[in-house]
């Protein structure tokens, strides 16, 4: 049985930014840990023939022909969710570090 | 930044051997995105489209939104992956490669991980020296794009120094195919021209398959140079660097080049090569340091639960097979018998990168003789004078019609390299950049006429010459004739008219 750590929830939440108080952290810690096990009780059960499954249904090639549909937003519908814009583009905040 | 200390080349390659690995993007040109029916950007249709003007909420990350994939864009990746000489996985599926950074609104990318498309392919590449290298191709596999962040404010538009971000979404979901190759040995001093040519080869592949616009100062086309130094003799392989932001044929040369002379330096001087990302820099020919290697990276991949496996039957596969155009080693072979060059005009044009533009160019209407004398030449002179890749210049069509305009006497060629230099800079075509500039020959015999009797008279010692068999002298009136009409007259048929009424007055 795996654990986890106080350094892994740490970990995770500056990979997701979000800023976490150590009394947060430790509240995750346990509560993933509980997930860990219950989850694990599925690999218990799981044997080496059974292969791991991404899809509960098996079903294949779902495809899309290429044709621009009518889901299409304007800049104004696109835009509008946003907290702020300079009015054609999404404004956000200063982004330390590289792009992807 | 402080400009990194380089080793001579040579020096370099005596004490170390490089070892490459090259990533393409390539972002395919169909109607609509990678798993949205929003317009697709890297379509020519959609080319100039205002910002986040080709988005679906699939491309926003909206909630309740699903990914749909595109059938065209899974058969555009199989063709190019047995374009590469892969093979095509029975079953691929996707899967989430998590990151938070704006460029995508969902903050992950689908992309594929553990199941590829494509593997285990490789290509044929020809080097301007005539050496033949075949790249191992690892994988292919499908993702999409992100989308286009500008920084704004701070200092000189470093991302560090940025207070706040623009993001456009347009780009998000753009159907790419990643190719990745196997580390690649045995470059040694032809390295750099390697990298170059594979990245030309992928170009000319996916030109002929008609999947992309293949531009690279568009972002069509996108090559990520891994590059590693190890010491004569050492089995271990070197700490790589990855440069990033290679956008032109040059500009992967001139990087892995750079890179593996930055390396060496470091390395001789006792010190370590640090695994990290860098940046090319156009304006300055040389690379900086990004983001190292770091937790960052833990993308936490798993499989994408929005979407199926991707399982193409083998009729499919087969059909796809057989559509398959010649690959660019043949193609090569074909070319070079059709229009009757020599080896040294052949290998000129081949290694300048322009075969399919001047393929493009004859079956326009040129000769192929005057299409190699335009790109090779003008061409290619004005590209280098502005760093720029001879290919996204001027459209083959433009080429052919200027040529056909030469051809037919409309246009002299100093006149054409004018007209050349107009629809370069987004003029129009040949005849609307004669017809704003007023740029073609005077083919009005009375005009030429009239200028002829004039210069013939201010110059009688000329006149007397030319009738007494000394028709050399005739240059001189040709040259006052051609100077009069500003240079459009063809100085042939001056020639012609200027003895002919010389003679005359006999």
């Amino acid at each position: 049985m795996s654990e986890i750590t106080a350094e892994q929830v740490a970990h995770l939440a500056n990979l997701a930014r979000i800023a976490l108080t150590d009394e947060e952290i430790e509240h995750l810690t346990t509560e993933l840990g509980q997930i860990m096990h219950a989850v694990e009780q599925v690999s218990a059960v799981a044997t080496p023939e059974v292969p791991p499954t991404s899809h509960p249904i098996p079903m294949q090639n779902v495809f899309r022909d290429d044709v621009v549909g009518d889901s299409v937003l304007s800049v104004d519908e696109a835009l509008s969710g946003a907290p702020e814009s300079d009015g054609s583009r999404f404004k956000v905040s200063a982004i330390l570090g590289e792009e992807q | 930044m402080a400009r990194a200390e380089l080793m001579d080349f040579d020096k370099a390659l005596e004490l170390f051997e490089p070892v490459i690995g090259l990533e393409v993007h390539v972002e395919l040109n169909t109607a609509t995105k990678m798993f949205s029916s929003a317009p697709n950007p890297a379509n020519s249709q959609f080319h100039d489209a205002a910002p986040n003007t080709l988005t679906t909420p699939v491309c926003l990350g909206l909630p309740g939104s699903l990914p749909v994939v595109n059938g065209e864009a899974v058969k555009y990746s199989i063709s190019l992956g047995l374009a590469l000489g892969c093979s095509i996985a029975p079953s691929s599926r996707f899967a989430r490669k998590n990151y938070f950074y704006p460029d995508l609104a969902k903050n992950y990318q689908i992309s594929q991980y553990d199941e590829p498309i494509a593997f285990d392919g490789e290509v044929e590449v020809e080097l301007e020296n005539g050496r033949t290298f075949t790249v191992p191709i690892e994988r292919a596999h499908m993702e999409e794009d992100a989308g286009k962040l500008t920084h704004v404010g701070g200092s000189t538009g470093r991302i560090q120094g940025a207070e706040y971000s623009l993001v456009d979404y347009n780009r998000a979901g753009v159907p790419l195919v990643e190719i990745v190759t196997r580390p690649i040995f045995g470059g040694e001093a032809d390295t750099p021209a390697l990298a170059r040519a594979y990245v030309s080869t992928i170009r000319d592949i996916v030109l002929s398959l008609g999947i992309s616009e293949a531009r690279m100062e568009r972002g069509n086309l996108r090559c990520d140079a891994n590059v590693s130094l190890r010491p004569r003799g050492q089995e271990k392989l070197g700490t790589r660097t990855e440069t990033k932001n290679v956008n032109s044929m040059r500009s992967v040369e001139r990087a892995v080049r750079y890179e593996i002379q930055r390396q060496a330096a470091i390395l001789a001087g006792g010190g370590t090569i640090t695994q990290e990302t860098r940046h090319w820099h156009e304006d300055t020919g040389a690379t900086s340091a990004g983001r190292p290697k770091s937790d960052a990276d833990d993308y936490r991949y798993f499989p994408e639960p929005d979407l199926l496996p991707v399982v193409p039957s083998n009729e499919l596969i087969d059909t796809l097979r057989a559509a398959l155009p010649e690959p660019p080693a043949v193609r090569r072979r074909r070319l070079k018998g059709d229009w009757g060059f020599t080896d040294l005009e052949f290998q000129d044009v081949a290694n300048s990168g322009l075969l399919i533009e001047l393929e493009a160019t004859v079956k326009a209407g040129a000769t192929p003789a005057a299409a190699r004398k335009w790109w090779t030449g003008e061409i290619a002179r004005l590209a280098n004078a502005a760093d720029r890749d001879a290919s996204g210049l001027v459209s083959p069509e433009h080429v052919a019609e200027l040529s056909k305009l030469v051809d037919a006497g409309t246009l002299t060629d100093r006149l054409a390299r004018q007209v050349l230099e107009g629809v370069i800079a987004g003029e129009g075509s040949p005849q609307q950049v004669i017809d704003a500039r007023g740029l073609a020959v005077v083919s009005d015999d009375g005009a030429l006429i009239a200028a002829i009797d004039e210069a013939l008279a201010s110059q009688p010692d000329v006149l007397a010459k030319i009738r007494d068999g000394k028709v050399q002298a005739a240059g001189a009136v040709i040259g006052a004739v051609m100077k009069a009409m500003q240079g459009k007259a063809d100085a042939a048929r001056v020639r012609e008219l200027v003895l002919e009424r010389a003679g005359q007055g006999a």
